[in-house]
């Protein structure tokens, strides 16, 4: 059932009855019927506000996003999660960054790093251990090109100096030394660590050797940026950008390195995947170096082609051709799999919640398999995505910021989709509702998604989750009742 | 007096772009727009209206720039 706005709109009336007035006052700003023709998100929902004291959200904290999304996948630098243990062991690998190299030698982002903060350290203040630990890593470790310090909220609390450390330890062990004040109580989601994250690229990298000319660029140059490589979704896309004649300089941050970074100003376009975790330090690219980005979407063949269409506008007729003729070369191929996917999935109802980028960007995937999109939503949005997203999702339907728990599951009750995608923390509770789910942060431990490539494991494993014959097994054969049952019991 | 960067988008429009906010508006109306002088009063998409202490010369874009909320 496709819903209209009226009808969604009302559905998210009677979800929001049973909150208290003033919740419910609120709570329905962050939630509406889309309207494919609005251009500015900020007069009909609110974004990237703080969650509701009593609601469960979904969010993460600001070190989240600084560690675990934008400097975790960088290989080849050391990141202490400074503070206490847990924040760090409890986040390590789970966003599947893949990584090329050897473990503990020349890259580190599978291994984590803490100063396991003890209550002297509270007291007394962790700075001198925090230089100590920064001489340890240098010499167990030579082959790291920087460390950075991924403050923990007690570092906040306590006001360790932690730029004095680091820019004393860089001069002693003669490497980047970052720190990068995103203490989890800032800000109102992961979302400001991804700033943060970005500002520390920005002040204490990107500029490191400017005065180093040695490096030779050609006029195809790209950086790729706001790719995380998870499951591999970074090569999956570099290979399409090399085939079409460009030379990925750089990656950002999804198996990139700091050298790279360094001499991402030589990149004549900036391609940019995520905008929501990357859009600053793009921005501050043009500025500086004016390199020009440009937003692509790398998910479904129908985006794809758009995307290497526009990428190519940016250079000769060459790679303008050159983006033709890789197109036309996987069209037969992309052909093929939605031949022999399209009729198992032709229809199926989906509702998406990820972060802050993904609901709008998988939908061409989703509708290239001839699936609907009922209800999209971000976890940390802010308003310039929502901006982005209206035209992306048809009219009518239901649009969600930072969904609580509670009103997550009463639409999925109300609407029943044939899948949803979303976090780990969602996943068991829909599976026990028996709703077909994929986990769409870190694709399910599958991917990549990105690209040609990944767009057939993407199909493969969407039918996968719908069609499993586990879902009709959920209830005891002989409580369903009828000759079915009958039937299995002589079985 | 916010810092904002002021850049032009993929359609050719100015745009004004808060970074503490994360909040982009294009700019309907700037008061002068050179040659000899670019800035000066600017209103936005949304109807709020800002100042920029006018420049001399038309200036290369992206920019950031101190403006004032009017
Ligand atoms: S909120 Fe603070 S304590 Fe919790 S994970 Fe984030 S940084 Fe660690």
């Amino acid at each position: 059932m496709t819903m209209n706005r009226q009808e969604t709109e009302q559905l998210i009336q009677e979800v929001l009855e049973v909150y208290p007035e003033a919740t419910g006052k609120q709570r329905a700003k962050h939630l509406m019927a889309n309207d494919p023709t609005l251009e500015k998100s900020n007069k009909c929902i609110v974004a990237n506000k703080k969650a509701l004291p009593g609601v469960m959200t979904a969010r993460g904290c600001a070190y989240a996003g600084a560690k675990g999304v934008v400097w975790g996948p960088v290989k080849d630098v050391v990141n202490i999660s400074h503070g206490p243990v847990g924040c760090g062991q409890f986040s390590r690998a789970g966003r599947r960054n893949y990584i090329t190299g050897h473990s503990g030698v020349n890259v580190f982002g599978d291994m984590n790093f803490t100063s396991d903060f003890q209550e002297k350290d509270v007291v007394f203040g962790g700075d001198k251990k925090l230089a100590k630990l920064i001489s340890e890593i240098d010499t167990l470790f030579p082959l790291a090109k920087g460390v950075t310090v991924q403050s923990e909220c007690p570092i906040g609390l306590i006001g360790d100096d932690i730029e004095a450390v680091a820019k004393k330890s860089a001069r002693e062990i003669g490497k980047a030394v970052v720190p990068v004040r995103c203490e989890g109580f800032r800000g109102v989601s992961q979302s400001l660590g991804h700033h943060v994250a970005n500002d520390s690229l920005r002040d204490w990298v990107l500029h490191n050797r400017d005065e180093d000319n040695s490096f030779e660029s050609t006029p195809y140059d790209v950086a790729i940026t706001g790719d995380y490589n998870i499951g591999g979704d970074a090569w999956s896309s570099r290979v399409l950008m090399e085939e079409i004649g460009l030379r990925v300089i750089a990656q950002w941050s999804g198996d990139g390195s700091i050298p790279e970074m360094e001499s991402t100003r030589h990149a004549k376009l900036n391609l940019l995947h995520c905008y929501r975790s990357m859009n600053y330090i793009s921005r501050h690219l043009e500025e500086k170096y004016g390199i020009p980005y440009m937003e692509y979407n790398f998910f479904g063949p129908t985006k794809i082609a758009e995307s290497l269409r526009k990428i190519a506008s940016f250079f000769d007729d060459t790679i303008k051709e050159n983006a033709e003729r890789v197109i036309a070369r996987h069209q037969p191929v992309m052909d093929a799999i939605i031949a022999k996917y399209r009729p198992r999935l032709e229809g199926k109802r989906v509702m998406l919640f990820v972060g802050g980028l993904r609901p709008r960007h998988v939908i061409g995937a989703y509708e290239d398999l001839g699936m609907e999109i009922i209800g999209a939503g971000y976890e940390f949005a802010h308003n310039d995505d929502y901006d982005r997203t209206f035209k992306e999702v048809q009219d009518g339907a239901l649009i969600y910021d930072d969904a609580t728990s509670f009103e997550l599951e009463s639409f999925v009750e109300r609407l029943k989709p044939d899948l949803i995608g979303s976090g780990i923390k969602e996943k068991y509770v829909f599976h026990k509702m028996g709703i077909p789910f994929r986990q769409m942060h870190s694709w399910d431990y599958s991917g990549p998604y990105h690209g040609y490539d990944g767009f057939a494991i993407f199909a493969r494993d969407m039918d996968m989750t719908i069609n499993n014959p586990c879902w009709k097994n959920l209830q005891a054969p002989w409580k369903r009742g009828g000759t079915e049952a009958l039937e299995s019991a002589a079985a | 007096m916010p810092n904002v960067m002021l850049r032009n988008n993929a359609a050719g429009q100015l745009v004004l772009y808060i970074t503490k906010k994360d909040h982009e508006e294009t700019v309907v109306a700037l008061e002068h727009s050179g040659p000899g002088a670019w800035g000066g009063e600017m209103q936005l998409s949304d109807g709020s209206r800002f100042y920029l202490e006018p420049l001399e010369q038309t200036p290369k874009l992206p920019l950031t720039v101190r403006v004032k909320r009017l």
